[in-house]
């Protein structure tokens, strides 16, 4: 065939196909991303305005009060305090404890290596239901129940964190350890200062996945800490919806804030939350 | 001076590299491996490993009004599987399974539809889809339920604007659960889209030239070249789709009001197991119910994994 009569045809059809693309991946994205617009737009209205049958657009005047209102009916301060302590809490116990136990396992030799191994992936396949009854006594035996403590500690130990920086390890190259041992470094030296560094896209994808995960997570905080003061903003933000049953403005305001830091940290980290989920998707 | 021991230590790694065996015990090496794995361990072992056997063990007991288990055989077992609502959850969860897993298709969609040679924004796309995953569920559940709203909510005015009637689409219990799943389905396409997107990347471009070349047009290389490449990344999603969707809580809970008519028809197993263990003090119960959901999982996980053979390409 030759080449000039299929040019033009198919290039014509590349460009009415890319305006088709466009056009469909453009009404998805609005579908994801209208909520928020509507949750923004609903929290600067007023109350009456909410009730108006059909609804308007854009706010007739801008009004922020029901922001305040969210800080004054919850101790909202408080609980975002403690979503932002259990968040970091658990990112940086999850970096400390998986990223140790993950180099041995890539990178030393040890008895009953494998079968440890086995046993700590296995926490992978057991639902949180199966854990939460006895860890909510062991909470309550350590006299930890309403604590920023309880709110992270059983949150600080990962297989799955364990199990992305393994695989990580095991790319690297055998010489540099080698080279550092000759050199007299202790097993801690060479795990610190020359195998850590070189896994660090690792531990920045381990890092936003944890404190999005811990950021977001419910059941847990509910069960153990119940007193408002020292609920994480995931908690506390149900309790919104019992005090303001009908009051949306004050509701999407309160999901906002809520919602609010963990989407920042996703504006400037995207990278690594993409890498993250890619990761997982393709080394399981 | 100290050079010496440690060289005679490379040594003796490297002397050790092709036999299988571990270093001896005691050694310096050995120790340091149990050091670095022993946190993590204890931590697995009190938070994870000590719990799951404690709740094998409350599953078979009665807890007392003033503390302390009476042993009390299989008598929770049988109780979660003469009880109404636990079928009723039961069939509830797997509900949210199935529309959970709609949000593979659609994830493929759309990353064929990305994976379009010389697409602009493909980027930002990817962006925008993926924020509903990010986003903290409560505020999501509050967000649709004011979507949802039967009175003020703007999903009745474009159902009006098309000519259907007005619901209270989250507490008529013939709508509420489908409600409830299409949430779950928004709020997680974006994050199977990533899982997609990087599994078609590593499909050669070649095969789409070489395709095209050949007269296949864009439906064709779909259904010929990404789907079947991607089937083990389409397994991958299915499987966790499935284990996420089957312990659904989160939007649950915040999106049904505890007054809400329509409760036992959005409940899911996990919903009622909080009920149980955290509100009504029925931990025995819970237990044997946590039981059953994760063999029900477990069988399921089974099911897919036999089912794999039939339709996942390995290349």
């Amino acid at each position: 065939m030759p080449e000039s009569s299929v040019r033009p045809a198919s290039r014509r059809r590349f460009n009415a196909g890319s305006v088709a693309t466009h056009a469909v991946l453009s009404l998805g994205a609005l579908v994801m991303v209208f909520p928020f617009l509507w949750q923004l737009l609903t929290a600067a209205k007023s109350l009456a305005e909410t009730a108006k049958v059909p609804p308007t657009f854009l706010p007739d005047t801008w009004n922020w009060s029901s922001f305040e209102e969210v800080f004054t009916a919850l101790p909202f301060k408080e609980m975002l305090f403690n979503s932002v302590f259990n968040t970091v809490g658990r990112t940086v116990g999850q970096l400390v404890f998986c990223s140790l136990a993950a180099y041995a396992f890539a990178r030393m030799r040890f008895r009953g290596r494998n079968v440890l191994f086995a046993l700590f992936l296995s926490v992978l396949m057991v639902p949180s239901s199966l854990l939460v009854l006895p860890q909510y006594d062991i909470i309550q035996r350590l006299g930890l129940l309403n604590s920023a403590p309880a709110l992270f500690l059983p949150g600080m130990f990962s297989a799955f964190g364990t199990f992305m920086l393994r695989q990580f390890f095991l790319t690297l190259p055998k010489e540099l350890e080698e080279a550092a041992r000759i050199d007299g470094a202790g097993p801690f030296r060479i795990f610190w200062s020359i195998m850590l560094p070189l896994v660090r896209p690792a531990l920045a994808a381990l890092a936003v996945i944890t404190a999005m995960w811990s950021w977001n997570d419910l059941l847990w905080p509910l069960i153990v800490n119940t007193d408002p003061e020292k609920m994480p903003i995931s908690a506390g933000l149900t309790s919104l919806e019992g005090q303001f049953e009908t009051n949306f403005p004050v509701m999407m305001a309160g999901s906002l804030i809520a919602s609010l830091p963990m989407l920042v940290v996703y504006v400037f980290l995207q990278r690594h939350f993409v890498q993250s989920v890619a990761l997982s998707g393709s080394k399981s | 001076m100290s050079v010496f021991p440690s060289t005679a230590a490379a040594k003796a790694a490297g002397r050790r590299k092709p036999a299988a065996g571990a270093p001896a015990p005691g050694s310096r090496d050995q120790r340091a491996a149990y050091l670095f794995v022993a946190p993590l361990g204890i931590g697995f072992a009190v938070f994870y490993f000590w719990p799951l056997l404690q709740t094998f063990f409350y599953s078979f007991t009665e807890f007392g009004a003033f503390g302390g288990n009476t042993w009390i055989g299989t008598d929770n077992y049988v109780r979660v599987l003469k009880d109404v609502t636990v079928w009723q959850a039961l069939g509830n969860t797997l509900i949210y399974c199935v529309i959970g897993l709609l949000a593979l298709p659609i994830a493929i969609g759309v990353a064929a539809l990305l994976n379009r040679r010389g697409l602009r924004g493909v980027a930002v796309y990817r962006a925008l889809y993926f924020v509903p995953f990010v986003t903290l569920p409560v505020a999501v559940g509050l967000v649709w339920n004011w979507l949802y709203n039967g009175d003020y909510g703007l999903i009745n005015e474009v159902f009006e604007w098309f000519g259907a009637d007005r619901r209270y689409w989250v507490s008529d219990p013939s709508t509420a659960v489908y409600a409830i799943g299409t949430v779950m389905v928004w709020s997680t396409t974006g994050y199977y889209l990533v899982i997609f997107m990087a599994g078609i990347k590593g499909i050669p471009r070649d095969y789409y030239e070489a395709a095209e070349l050949d007269g296949a047009g864009p439906l064709r290389r779909f259904f010929t070249i990404t789907l079947p490449l991607l089937s083990p990344t389409i397994f991958f999603a299915s499987v966790i789709c499935m284990i996420n969707s089957l312990q659904t809580f989160d939007l649950i809970y915040i999106m049904m009001a505890e007054k809400n008519p329509a409760i036992g028809d959005t409940q899911s197993v996990v919903s009622l197991f909080y009920k149980w263990a955290f509100v009504e003090n029925a931990q025995g119960p819970a237990a044997a119910l946590a039981f059953l959901l994760m063999l029900i999982i477990a069988a399921l996980t089974l099911v897919q994994f036999r089912l794999q053979k039939r339709w996942v390409h390995y290349a």
